[in-house]
């Protein structure tokens, strides 16, 4: 059985793939086609309630909520993927230096990830944005680094001990060198690190793209994204609160999906655990 | 296809483990190295293959068919690891990676040595999990180390060691984690593996008893020091060195044990 069929075995992970599958399909769809356009204003159907033609009714500009909505999910997948891609290279390279090389570098390499580790990832992303300007670009290598650094921390010490077990020496005596080492023996055993990791770097990415978007350093304002919307829609919660869950949700529904997904991945691509899985059944 | 190994120490932070350890392995020789465990015995085997752990630092020489191997840079160790010397572990529990079909384990050698991939591979793995008696084996490739028994896991370390036809195998206490009615099986197992392929084999173990089975001459280690050296059935009969008399003793009373 493959690790996909264990996942879909997992109800919260199969429910959680599914939300996070059905976001990279608007997303994707979004490109294409929206209900109505999205950028498109129009005062008369200002703050209209949800119903026809504007499924979540309309922002104080008279644009489609429902539209805005499945737009912003590109900026969101777009940082996902993103920074989870530069956190996964940025932990994997410093893992491997923390955890394999000799003394002087391993220490080197832990005193500087514990130094990246100290400083706050929104915070630089701000002062960034602050002096280049806010950009998905800026909020995909803040996270990434700020969470690679994170992912590598976990790691180190899961890959020393995998390092340490016996296969590791009888790979070594049946003639495999480091690299081999490494990429086929330490980093599949570590592998469900490395995802419960990438997935909670994923969900703070998305967090992380929301929030520096509402603090208006994220994505520019020509650019649709939930955190935007949340700003902009919060200032009239007191007015219309509704239409301020929607992103809310939004935001919610993907942050939970991808830490529910994270926890049934580890589960079902790890055959030990499966194994304990299937004796308590049997 | 001879190992010399002469005058072989090894210090772990300062503090000699290994002292003037010296024998020789000739072309289908059978040697047994047999001492309590602290005696250095696996650390012997490790410093051969170049896999001693960090902070282990070994002098002396090492040669293999002529060519000092001691001190060699990793990477060309490796060329000679699995290729021209084989080693089979103590721990079948763990000596497996226990997140890879066996096949692929067994094979693995071949794959880094030879070049040997895919359904080649495949094929390879099964014939030798049948050549160490593997039950079924087109479908025990496709499993999982822990989906197989302690005994099964050993031969599948055997099959492993095997697969790039080394003309020498180190076997460090290949039965000491096995029930008795498994540890006999392995033991002729090894020995009819050595006799056919025409390879030489170095079995490391704290059993006399063992040995026997396996070996025609042996070294008796104390503290890292050769004690006694010679023929195993010479040993057997006429200790001199209170060491061995001692595993004589020992090996005796587990003989006993097994004939209750």
């Amino acid at each position: 059985m493959s690790w996909f069929h264990r996942l879909w075995r997992i109800p919260t992970g199969r429910a959680a793939l599914v939300v996070v599958a059905v976001i990279g399909i608007v997303a994707a769809v979004s490109l294409v086609w929206t209900p109505l356009d999205p950028a498109r204003a129009d005062a008369y159907t200002a703050w209209a309630p949800p119903g026809w033609p504007h499924l979540l009714g309309t922002d104080g500009t008279g644009r489609d909520i429902a539209s805005l909505l499945m737009a912003g999910a590109r900026s969101t997948v777009v940082v996902a993927l993103g920074a989870s891609i530069v956190a996964i290279v940025v932990g994997v390279a410093l893992a491997a230096l923390g955890a394999l090389t000799s003394r002087p570098v391993r220490e080197a390499v832990a005193v500087a990830v514990d130094v990246l580790i100290a400083f706050p990832v929104l915070l630089i992303a701000m002062m960034i944005a602050a002096v280049w300007g806010g950009s998905l670009w800026v909020v995909i290598w803040s996270v990434g680094i700020g969470y690679g650094v994170n992912i590598a921390r976990v790691a180190r010490g899961e890959l020393r001990r995998i390092g340490r077990a016996d296969f590791v020496l009888a790979a070594r005596a049946s003639g495999l060198t480091g690299g081999q080492i490494l990429t086929r023996h330490l980093l599949p055993n570590t592998a469900p690190v490395f995802i419960v990791q990438l997935s909670w770097s994923m969900a703070a990415a998305v967090l992380a793209e929301a929030g520096l978007s509402f603090l208006g350093v994220g994505a520019p304002v020509t650019l649709p994204s939930w955190g935007l919307l949340l700003s902009e829609l919060q200032g009239y919660v007191a007015i219309h609160p509704l239409s301020v869950v929607w992103p809310g949700l939004a935001i919610t529904l993907t942050v939970l999906a991808l830490n529910l997904l994270g926890d049934a991945l580890r589960e079902a691509t790890d055959p030990r655990l499966t194994r304990t899985r299937s004796e308590a059944r049997s | 296809m001879t190992l010399v190994v002469r005058e072989l120490a090894i210090e772990i932070d300062g503090s000699r483990v290994v002292d003037g350890v010296s024998f020789e392995v000739p072309s289908g020789a059978r040697l047994g190295i047999i001492g309590e465990s602290g005696s250095g015995k696996s650390l012997t085997a490790l410093a051969v293959m170049g896999l001693l752990p960090h902070g282990a630092h070994a002098t002396g020489s090492v040669t293999w068919n002529g060519r000092e191997i001691l001190g060699l840079p990793d990477r060309e160790l490796a060329a000679i690891r699995g290729s021209e010397i084989g080693m089979v572990f103590q721990e079948p529990q763990t000596a497996l990676n226990p997140i890879r079909r066996v096949g692929g384990q067994i094979a693995e050698a071949a794959r880094i040595h030879r070049g040997v991939r895919g359904p080649e591979a495949r094929a390879l793995a099964e014939r030798l999990a049948a050549a160490v008696g593997l039950p079924d084996p087109a479908g025990i490739v496709r499993r999982y180390p822990h989906q197989l028994s302690g005994g099964q896991r050993q031969r599948v370390g055997i099959a492993a060691a095997l697969a790039a036809e080394p003309s020498l195998i180190i076997a460090d206490e290949p039965t000491t984690a096995l029930d008795v009615t498994v540890q006999k099986g392995i033991l002729e197992l090894l020995a009819s593996i050595v006799a056919d392929r025409g390879a030489s084999l170095v079995f490391i173990t704290h059993d006399l008893a063992v040995l026997a089975q396996v070996a025609t001459h042996a070294v008796v280690l104390e503290r890292g020091r050769v004690v006694e050296e010679g023929a195993v059935a010479d040993l057997l009969s006429a200790p001199t060195h209170p060491v061995t008399q001692g595993l004589l003793r020992d090996s005796k009373a587990t003989l006993w044990r097994r004939h209750d």
